[in-house]
């Protein structure tokens, strides 16, 4: 029995998750005694995955798999899982992984634990801290099945190298015709720029901003530091912004390295989506804002002004670093 | 005797609100409803292709009794919105025996915002193109007032399953359960719950009874019982196209959070003789167990740095921080 990984990629290169999913599988396998195993779709190059301690790679090559279907995916899991014999299977937060997970524990009668921060608390009974309550308490929840599933909640452990000697395998799973019941027409991304999901910086506004024509220096910013930009709920009601910019409770959840929010007050349906990141930064006039309660770093002051010096800032720093 | 097929295209054409607000009002103003037993023997009267030509031929028929006569023939589109019992995000959380229980003294409970949307939703497809809706969730007495509030917003009946909600895989088996039962075309539950964030559910559900499953919903056409709907991913978004019957992940943009809807009056006062039916739960393995909850650790004040100094930021975030 060894541990099974889902290494997710997009457009053929491994997503940042998948390097932090394999050193997570890597420790638990340690204290396990057991190796692990991952599976790749239709990704060209696995050999990265060695650097972080993956052992075995299943690699699937199918075309019928090119666009995204959970069933067909889950579909692939389930039967990587059956022929490893794995007991544990880990997949990660990002929504497509979030979407087939619950159909990979059904289908394998598994107990499914998702959100889960740290390493397990126990193995014996298995026991994982998830988030609960939109980040306001941790959930200690047991495992009682056989095989298990976890979802591993984003940028909740991080990347460490631990290179490996990897076997690589190619795996045919069976796919059906009835796995592919939602049809996907067309996909519409923003190209060339950081995704809030896989993104380590983002970069949020607020309506303090005042209007969309001042996103400009919001952006310089997001560029020189790398980052996605993002957004509070009422700049995307009040169509300022795109829609799946809107993080918060009911918008896309953050989990960044840093986050920095210019002009949002901090209503606490937005911090409840933005909570899971490591450093947050937060920039307003207004020093009552209960943003400062849960920042880390705050500037009280005006952004129209403070962003554009920021930028000039980093962009020298960025220079010599 | 009228064409069955031209009939149903009839009734189709003619199915608007304000239609059937007609037929209601000037057809039978103080008269009663049929009760359903009056339907149900005229339902056995006649075959459905009188009962077509009839609607055709008079349209002086009551509002619920065409209603009732499009969904013997699965003319009409049944919908079943799971609601979860949640409380609301400005709630203290706490938790009492040692830490193993939520505590729900003085917690004020609402509809799942992800489940509001779906309901909103739900509603706007009764009114446009005619549907019924059912909701149902799992949980003790003490979540009815939850489902009398979202009959209150325009479902037409409720189901709750009497079990505590321990545990996903649980949950979504006593929902399939209903499905089963209830033979809905479409099913919306929200994405993820406000309180344990699962987001296992509506998936587990699909699993469960091998449904076509789409999350991360934000918008959904419905014609005949082919489906265009769009998903939220990351970075964009896609156009899908599949067939009922549908489990859908809903989120926000299936409406806009200026168009929910909140309980007016008149919806209070009929939500109170809606029909809420209880069932006892069946069978399941329970797969997960919640054994204990932990507060984050409290957090250290924010620093604060002058607006003069932000050479001190960059310096925080790069040597303090190490995130730039």
């Amino acid at each position: 029995m060894s541990i099974l990984i889902y290494a997710e990629s997009a457009e053929g290169k491994f997503r940042k998750v998948a390097f932090e999913l394999a050193s997570y599988a890597k420790k638990v396998a340690e204290s396990l005694g057991t190796t692990v195993t991952a599976v790749t779709i239709n990704t060209a190059d696995v050999s990265e995955l060695s650097k972080y301690g993956v052992d075995k790679v299943l690699k699937v090559t199918n075309d019928k798999l090119s666009g995204f279907s959970a069933k067909a995916y889950s579909d692939v899991i389930k039967q990587a899982a059956q022929k490893e014999g794995a007991k544990l299977i880990l997949l990660s937060s990002t929504t497509d992984s979030i979407y087939l997970s619950p159909l990979v524990a059904v289908s394998l009668e598994a107990g499914f634990a998702s959100n889960v921060v740290g390493l397990p608390v126990s193995t014996s009974p298995f026991q994982v801290r998830r988030n609960a309550f939109s980040t306001k308490a941790f959930n200690i929840t047991e495992i009682a099945t056989d095989v298990k599933v976890l979802g591993l909640a984003k940028n909740s452990y991080g990347v460490f190298e631990n290179a490996s000697t990897l076997t690589t395998e190619d795996f045919n799973p069976t796919i059906g015709e009835n796995d592919f019941g939602i049809k996907v027409e067309s996909v519409e991304k923003v190209s060339g720029k950081v995704s809030i999901a896989d993104a380590d910086i983002v970069v949020s506004g607020g309506r303090g901003l005042k209007g969309p024509e001042n996103w400009g220096m919001l952006e310089d910013l997001a560029e020189v530091l790398g980052a996605a930009t993002a957004c509070s709920k009422p700049v995307s009601d009040l169509d300022w912004r795109p829609h799946s910019e809107h993080v918060g409770q009911t918008g896309k959840p953050v989990a960044a390295n840093l986050y920095i929010a210019i002009g949002i007050s901090g209503a606490i349906q937005h911090i409840a989506g933005i909570n899971s990141s490591k450093v947050k930064v937060v920039i307003n006039t207004d020093p009552e804002a209960p943003f400062f309660k849960v920042a880390d770093y705050g500037i009280v002051g005006d952004a129209f002004d403070i962003v554009p010096k920021l930028t000039e800032k980093l962009k020298a720093f960025k220079a010599q670093h | 005797m009228c064409d069955f097929r031209i009939a149903k295209i009839n009734i189709l054409n003619h199915l608007t609100p304000k239609f059937m607000f007609k037929i209601t009002r000037s057809v039978a103003p103080k008269r009663k409803l049929p009760k359903s037993s009056e339907v149900s023997r005229l339902r056995n009267r006649y075959n459905t292709e009188k009962y077509y030509a009839r609607i055709v031929n008079y349209s002086n028929y009551y509002y619920n009794f065409v209603q009732e006569i499009l969904k013997i023939n699965n003319l009409i589109m049944k919908i079943l919105v799971c609601i979860s019992h949640v409380p609301d995000t400005t709630s203290k959380i706490n938790f009492t025996n040692d830490d193993s229980q939520f505590d729900a003294n003085g917690v004020q409970f609402v509809i799942n915002p992800n489940d509001e949307y779906g309901l909103t939703r739900a509603v706007w497809f009764q009114e446009q193109q005619g549907a019924t809706i059912t909701v149902a969730n799992v949980g003790g007495p003490e979540t009815e007032p939850t489902l009398r509030k979202a009959l209150a917003i325009g479902a037409n009946d409720a189901i709750r399953v009497n079990a505590n909600p321990t545990d996903s895989f649980f949950v979504a088996k006593q929902l399939a359960e209903v499905i089963k039962n209830g033979a809905y075309d479409i099913i919306i539950a929200g994405k993820e719950s406000l309180d344990y964030n699962g987001g296992m559910v509506p998936g587990m559900i699909a699993g469960i009874l091998g449904y076509n499953f789409l999350n991360s919903c934000t918008d959904i056409a419905v014609e005949g019982t082919n489906v265009k709907a769009i998903r939220e991913i990351d970075g964009g978004r896609e156009t899908v196209s599949t067939t009922l019957p549908l489990i859908i992940g809903g989120q926000k943009g299936l409406v806009e959070e200026k168009d929910l809807r909140i309980p007016n009056m008149r919806g209070i006062m009929t939500a109170r003789t809606k029909t809420l039916t209880v069932v006892e739960p069946v069978e399941a393995s329970v797969n997960t167990k919640a054994v204990k909850f932990e507060k984050p650790a409290p957090k250290s004040a924010v620093k604060l740095v002058s607006a003069d100094n932000l050479d001190e930021l960059i310096n925080l975030l790069h040597n303090e921080a190490k995130v730039i």
